[in-house]
């Protein structure tokens, strides 16, 4: 610990004397004290928020929660209201856009980080691919709306739950792409030339001794895109997620390219209409997506720990 | 590839040649002009002041040089005659029978077996590989440090150990010839007596190039000795280049130029 009381102060005082230096010390450990209260008050704010928001919309929701309401559809009358057909929706939003962007992501982040060469046209796609991250997702939205929903429409069907995955997937590539990245470079070049010192190819270097300790970094920046494409609302709604479907999309093909909806979609249409009632079933579906994200989260880091472990 | 003389043998036959070889990053020169010949199980170390390019010079053996982008080299590299810079040549290949150990232990991030096994499976061992893992260890005197705790992690082992363990993981593919660049400089007095001890049982059946800032090593440990120095060039950078190369003694006693007298006996460098 960095605290001390004044009773330990200062060998000066016990006799020692120092003449070209003024300890301060007394100063100095306020100084200590002030940051590290700084830090505390940061920290507990965020956590008081959070625990506020979190409070809130299960007082508002949990009455309202059962298990008719999860596995009902849409209506008109709140009290019969459900949220089956966008909670399958972006269960399915979900999978397919972690099919579609973790292979993508992590094979885009290990060609730039181990195999590209550094020229112009690298450096151009990391630059590109860096302010792709920060591009509004609505913009992602209406490019979705355009390439998947329209142009690709022969595929996907038009407005479907594979247009809307594909726009997510689209969105979180470049995230999961600077987290394989940064992962990667946080490998020591000894342990890349140890392994071609050996006479292995750098695939094999890669695959056996880069990339396994670098999984768990991978593991986190996808979780943490995942879990921002699934309480994405902006793009979905661009390319045509509906807040009133009768029937949830059937796991198959025809069920990928028909119409969806997703929670937050649902939360979003709820919350903005006049009636209380609403308002509380919103608050439901919240706790039904925090539930989702966070299993999801979970299942995510025991893969990670899983990894980790093994190393 | 078996065509090394006897080691007591008088003018030894060489296991590499380097003729007019000069090394560039880029248009920049960093060594110039290097002529040897590195003889078949012998310790041969380099040594000189910092970016003097003896570990350049080391690293072109095995053409790890290779992976730095614009680094090449002008002049000839042979290995039995065969010039190792030449297309024909798989620097994979060739770093199959040139191994290295590193100045850090640089153990792979898995067990002490899967660190030994790994050099072996890739390059196609077609014989057991719990045997060889074994014999490779032994090889290494780090056998019986490890004999109980094969399956823990490589990097729960001491730096000293550690670097047993990458000298086991480069005996393993069976090289030729074995590089080390400053293999001892991370490490204790003890352990660098070890691995000393360990390189003179390892020249009886391999080539050994060693890298040391050490004098007083490759006094101890090596058989020829080469003094690198480096001077300023016109355009303000360094350029390395080989002073002197002769037998150890030699070159510790009755060293031909002045800059290696100087050098030996620690008034510069």
């Amino acid at each position: 610990m960095t605290t001390t009381d004044s009773t330990q102060l200062g060998l000066a005082e016990q006799g020692l004397s120092s003449t070209n230096f003024e300890p301060k010390l007394e100063q100095r450990y306020r100084y200590d004290n002030i940051f590290k209260a700084l830090c505390w008050i940061a920290t507990f704010s965020a956590v008081f928020v959070l625990a506020f928001l979190v409070s809130d919309f299960l007082m508002d929701g949990i009455p309202t929660l059962s298990w008719d309401f999860i596995v009902s559809g849409p209506s008109r009358k709140p009290e019969q209201a459900g949220i089956w057909p966008p909670l399958v929706g972006t269960i399915y939003l979900l999978i397919i856009t972690a099919a579609v962007a973790f292979p993508i992501g992590v094979g885009s982040g290990i060609y730039l980080q181990e195999f590209s060469k550094d020229n112009w046209f690298t450096r151009f796609i990391e630059i590109n691919i860096s302010n792709l991250a920060a591009v509004p997702s609505i913009i992602y939205g209406l490019l979705g709306l355009f390439v998947f929903a329209r142009v690709f429409a022969f595929i996907t069907g038009g407005r479907s739950v594979l247009a809307g995955a594909l726009t997510l997937a689209l969105l979180i590539l470049p995230v999961i792409i600077v987290a394989t990245r940064e992962s990667l470079k946080a490998i020591p070049d000894s342990i890349r030339m140890g392994g071609m010192a050996l006479g292995a190819t750098k695939w094999q270097t890669v695959r056996a001794h880069v990339l396994p300790p670098a999984i768990p970094g991978i593991m986190t920046g996808t979780i943490l895109a995942l879990s921002r494409a699934i309480g994405e609302t902006a793009p979905l709604i661009a390319v045509g997620a509906v807040a009133f479907i009768p029937f949830a999309p059937a796991f198959s093909i025809e069920g990928l390219q028909s119409k969806f909806s997703a929670l937050p979609i649902q939360i979003f249409n709820w919350v903005s209409r006049p009636q209380e009632e609403f308002h509380a079933i919103a608050a439901s579906a919240i706790i039904v997506l925090m539930i989702v994200l966070l299993t999801m989260n979970a299942t995510a880091i025991i893969i990670r720990n899983k990894f980790q472990r093994n190393l | 590839m078996q065509s090394q003389a006897s080691p007591t043998a008088v003018g030894t036959q060489d296991v590499f040649k380097v003729e007019n070889t000069g090394y560039y990053y880029g248009s920049n020169l960093a060594v110039r002009n290097v002529n040897l010949g590195i003889p078949g199980n012998k310790i041969t170390s380099f040594i000189g002041p910092s970016g003097c390019g003896k570990s350049t010079v080391l690293r072109c053996f095995n053409r790890l040089n290779d992976l730095i982008p614009s680094a090449h080299i002008k002049g000839r590299i042979t290995y039995h005659g065969v010039d190792i810079y030449a297309k024909e040549v798989d620097a994979t290949e060739l770093r199959r029978r040139i191994g290295m150990v590193f100045q850090k232990p640089n153990p792979f991030p898995k067990s002490i077996y899967e660190n030994i096994a790994f050099g072996a499976r890739i390059n196609g061992y077609k014989g057991n590989i719990d045997e060889l893992v074994e014999q490779s260890l032994r090889g290494a005197a780090l056998w019986d440090e490890v004999k109980d705790k094969l399956k823990e992690s490589g990097l729960s082992l001491s730096g000293g150990q550690q670097q047993r363990l990458c000298i086991a993981r480069a005996i393993a593919i069976e090289p030729e010839v074995i590089l080390m660049d400053e293999p001892c400089s991370a490490l204790d007095p003890i352990s660098t007596l070890r691995i000393e001890e360990l390189m003179q049982e390892l020249k009886e059946k391999y080539t050994i190039i060693i890298v040391t800032h050490n004098m007083q090593q490759a006094s101890r440990v090596s058989d020829m000795t080469a003094f690198y120095n480096a001077e300023a060039t016109d355009a303000g950078g360094k350029v390395g280049y080989l002073v002197e190369y002769d037998e150890t003694t030699k070159i510790f006693q009755n060293p031909a130029q002045e800059a290696t007298q100087e050098y030996v006996t620690g008034r510069f460098g």
